[in-house]
């Protein structure tokens, strides 16, 4: 009898504990508001079936439990009833799945007008790559990195020396501005996450991966690695500040490219390092 | 229709199979340690399970000491929580579970149920023990080689598996994990054919495939879906094993290292998350099939009612593992695959919940007007209800790819995982094994800790992983050993941390009351008789309990119905044993 009580209790408490308790998430601030939708949309559905069939089973369990003289129906199967279950869960399914793929779709395309911005991630700090006044990144590869090119771009490339280097910094990006993430991982997978944009994607090192999002509110945000990636994964922080377009500028101006990072002497050292390295290959 | 309760079915002579058939052991080496009976087997299995099981619920509880109170214990570093974490995954997942419920219940129920002496190849069902043991013995020994055990995750992913960055990469721990690996896939392999063969071809008389319990469904289609899921594992293994020792380029692209140029370049990181979860989502299903199909029978069985649709059942248990191949990359949607992927995947994985949905109906239906009994083995089943309900739901948020990018990779999926396929199966477990100990022993479990065994086992789990669903949507990432100071994580989080820390302490004790009672019920249990539940499967049917070498003495019983005849009308008793011959007139879905 205990059983169909704590049932019930189960369902209560469950409900209860989803309506009042103080952990939810963190406000948005980014354009992903319809992943917030879709997950809200989920909460009802499955919070409805899992209340409709646990109650149902304490009721079972209340009304059906055993007593002196009874006995069991004999009911094999329902066509009829199996059916309509079946029928129900396929509409319920595809209430959650079609707005899910609807919010993927826009997941998965990236606006034209993005800015393309370029994480770096390694054990266990972040860097990031800006685009120049030319707005194009330059080539990269793991094979070019040392002391000197932390972030292993391609000397020879024209594209890359005004690239804007952030070496174990903070990044800052202009709100309202959508941006395409590309992440590059020199060691390790990686994963560049910060709760309040949502958005999320593994850093695969031999790969580009990318996600974008628009940020919508000022602030300063936490980035973590949310790839296991050996010991400090729980301390491998970074910061996103999400600025006015004003402090924005300000910020950018005081930022060096890799052209003056490395000097014109050592850019012809990288050169000839980068062709040793090619021919290693 | 339902070709389950044939009427005035001939009796069919039984089939006598001469005692030179069997081939008896004749000393005690190869009747209790070299042995080649089923049963025994499964004992063996089901005790090294359990024993290297413990070893993981110490590990859970020092990781939830470490989360709860960090900072407190300092021998649990990052290095120490990480290889923590790792082999409590690796050995709940493979070395307790499926190993418990193939090497286990398969090996103890399936000759039993289905009528058969023995397993077909009873001597390659003796090495798989045995290959089984040594690949826990070479697992175990990583705790003491230098360097320690893997601190990699339980997913190995590379690069970091096999780099200096991870506890274990660059000494024993990944090399050990790998090679005990290999030899679990050896050892499952010979014992997962000879259930597949067992269940074909070995059925007695009138065992017909949809006359089976279902759970031998269950553990037969896992049994398939392991031997061709566990494939992909071996692979990956020791293409792993190659880029760890030789230098090869498998997995391992051009990576700068702690500052230095590794030798590797050229190889795909994502291609062994492929590989890793082709095997690794069946593997889900190969946990929950044997435990769907066990909880439809003690559902059955203690509720007196036959279950309801039993043939939708089967089909869901086939179409599910058929299934579960083709939804591998939903643990892969933040991966950096291609993301078109997500489409099909999220599509196929939100068609798996439609027969997995049938599933619950049809146990929930089957409670309706029953005469529930609530025996342990039943509140058991009603807790695997629960909880599988709650961590299947959770599944479609998962499983939904955009929801899935916010959730993905915090504590919501660890709750949801530990749910769905640590809670619910190991209720299972705990149901069958209060139910089917009286056959192994003779002796009834305590009830009183049974209950009290029950009660903080099925409230304190869920009290566990419940609200640990709410951490991850505050944003927690999972595999992090402390949170330190991070601005979106209130106080109130870490408050909710030492609750759960406290819990899963609370439920770790329990589980010491469940192992006292099996060996405090062996001599001090009441009488069972050979069948204590009233049940109507083969295996309550047999000569002797615990049932001999053989199973059922000179004659094989020969099968007239399906094995849910509970409370058929106009029968003299609520059930009607499978190898009862007289035909019932009255009631039966002809």
């Amino acid at each position: 009898m205990a059983i169909a009580l704590v049932l019930v209790l189960v369902v209560i408490g469950s409900v209860l504990f989803h309506v009042l308790s103080p952990w939810w998430w963190t406000p948005i601030a980014s354009n992903w508001g319809y992943i917030d939708s879709t997950l809200v949309v989920t909460f009802w559905i499955t919070g409805a079936v899992f209340s409709a069939v646990v109650l149902f089973m304490a009721y079972c369990v209340y009304r059906f439990r055993h007593k002196e003289g009874q006995k069991a129906a004999y009911e094999p199967e329902s066509r009829k009833l199996e059916s309509w279950l079946t029928l129900i869960t396929a509409v319920g399914v595809a209430a959650m799945l079609a707005p899910g793929l609807y919010v993927w779709k826009q997941f998965v395309t990236v606006p034209k007008d993005a800015t393309e911005v370029e994480v770096v991630a390694q054990q266990w700090q972040w860097s990031f790559r800006l685009p120049g006044a030319d707005g194009k990144l330059g080539t990269s590869n793991a094979r070019l990195i040392n002391s000197d090119n932390p972030l292993g771009i391609n000397p020879e490339d024209p594209n890359g020396q005004d690239d804007v280097v952030v070496e174990a910094a903070d990044l800052h990006l202009p709100i309202d501005k959508p941006v395409k993430m590309l992440l590059r991982s020199i060691d390790v997978l990686h994963d560049f996450y910060v709760p309040e944009f949502r958005a999320k994607m593994d850093m695969v090192p031999g790969m580009v991966t990318y996600f974008w999002f628009t940020p919508t509110r000022t602030g300063t945000f936490e980035v973590l690695c949310a790839e296991l990636c050996g010991t400090g994964h729980g301390f491998m922080r970074g910061i996103v500040m999400v600025d006015t377009a004003q402090d924005y500028t300000t910020w950018l101006q005081q930022q060096s490219t890799f052209a003056q990072l490395t000097g014109p002497a050592k850019v012809g050292a990288l050169v000839e390092k980068a062709k040793a390295a090619a021919k290693l290959e | 229709m339902v070709d389950v309760t044939p009427h005035g079915a001939d009796l069919i002579p039984p089939a006598e199979v001469g005692e030179m058939d069997l081939y008896h052991p004749h000393s005690w080496w190869t009747k209790y340690v070299f042995s080649q009976d089923a049963k025994v087997i499964a004992i063996q299995y089901s005790g090294t399970a359990m024993a290297i099981g413990l070893v993981a619920l110490v590990l859970s509880w020092l990781m939830r000491l470490q989360l709860g109170f960090p900072g407190t214990f300092d021998f649990i570093t990052p290095e120490a929580y990480y290889q923590f974490m790792t082999m409590h995954g690796m050995i709940m997942v493979i070395y307790l579970l499926t190993a418990l419920f193939l090497g286990g219940f398969g090996n103890y129920l399936i000759p039993l149920m289905v009528g058969a002496r023995d397993m077909v190849f009873p001597y390659v069902n003796m090495l798989s023990y045995w290959i089984y043991l040594l690949a826990v013995l070479v697992l175990v020994s990583s705790f003491f080689a230098p360097g320690g055990p893997t601190g990699a995750g339980w997913t190995l992913y590379p690069p970091q598996a096999i780099t200096s960055g991870t506890p274990g990469g660059q000494d024993w721990g990944i090399i050990l994990m790998l090679v005990s690996l290999i030899l679990f896939i050896i050892g499952f392999t010979m014992g997962g054919l000879n259930y597949v063969v067992t269940v074909l071809q070995a059925r007695t008389r009138g065992m017909t495939l949809m006359r089976m319990p279902l759970t031998v469904w269950g553990i037969f289609t896992a049994t398939v879906m392991a031997l061709l899921a566990f494939p992909a594992l071996f692979v990956a293994c020791v293409m792993m094993l190659f880029d760890r020792i030789i230098g090869s380029s498998f997995f391992m692209p051009a990576i700068v290292e702690m500052g230095e140029q590794s030798p590797h370049n050229g190889g795909s990181p994502i291609m062994f998350q492929h590989l890793f979860w082709f095997f690794g989502h069946p593997e889900v299903y190969i946990v929950a099939l044997p435990a769907f199909g066990i909880v439809s029978d003690l559902i059955s069985t203690h509720a007196r009612k036959n279950i309801f649709g039993y043939r939708m059942m089967v089909w869901a248990i086939v179409g599910i593992g058929a299934l579960s191949f083709v939804v591998w990359a939903h643990h892969m949607y933040v991966s950096g695959m291609h993301p078109y992927f997500g489409f099909f995947f999220a599509t196929t994985t939100l068609i798996i919940a439609v027969p997995t949905a049938i599933k619950v109906y049809n146990w929930v239906l089957t409670l309706w007007r029953g005469d529930i009994h609530l025996t342990l083995p039943m509140l058991f089943a009603l807790a695997f209800i629960v909880t599988f309900v709650n961590g299947g739901l959770t599944g479609l948020f998962l499983g939904n790819v955009v929801v899935d990018v916010p959730l993905s990779d915090t504590m919501f999926v660890v709750a949801h995982f530990h749910m769905v396929m640590g809670v619910a199966p190991i209720m299972v477990v705990f149901g069958a094994i209060y139910h089917w100990y009286p056959k192994i022993t003779g002796r009834m479990l305590n009830e009183a800790m049974g209950r009290f065994h029950f009660w903080v086992t099925f409230v304190g789990a869920y009290l566990i992983f419940f609200p640990m669903h709410y951490v991850g949507l505050v944003g927690v990432p999972r595999r992090y050993p402390e949170l330190g100071d991070t601005a979106f994580i209130p106080p109130s989080v870490h408050t909710l941390n030492e609750f759960i820390t406290i819990a899963a302490l609370t439920v770790g004790f329990a589980q010491m009351v469940f192992l006292f009672n099996l060996f405090w019920s062996l001599r001090n249990g009441k009488d069972a008789g050979d069948n204590p539940w009233r049940a109507t499967s083969l295996e309550w049917q047999t000569a002797g309990t615990p049932p001999p070498h053989g199973n059922f003495g000179k004659e094989l019983p020969v099968v007239y119905r399906w094995a849910y005849d509970y409370s058929v009308p106009g029968a003299p008793e609520d059930f009607i044993p499978q190898n009862d011959p007289r035909p019932m007139t009255q009631g039966g879905p002809a």
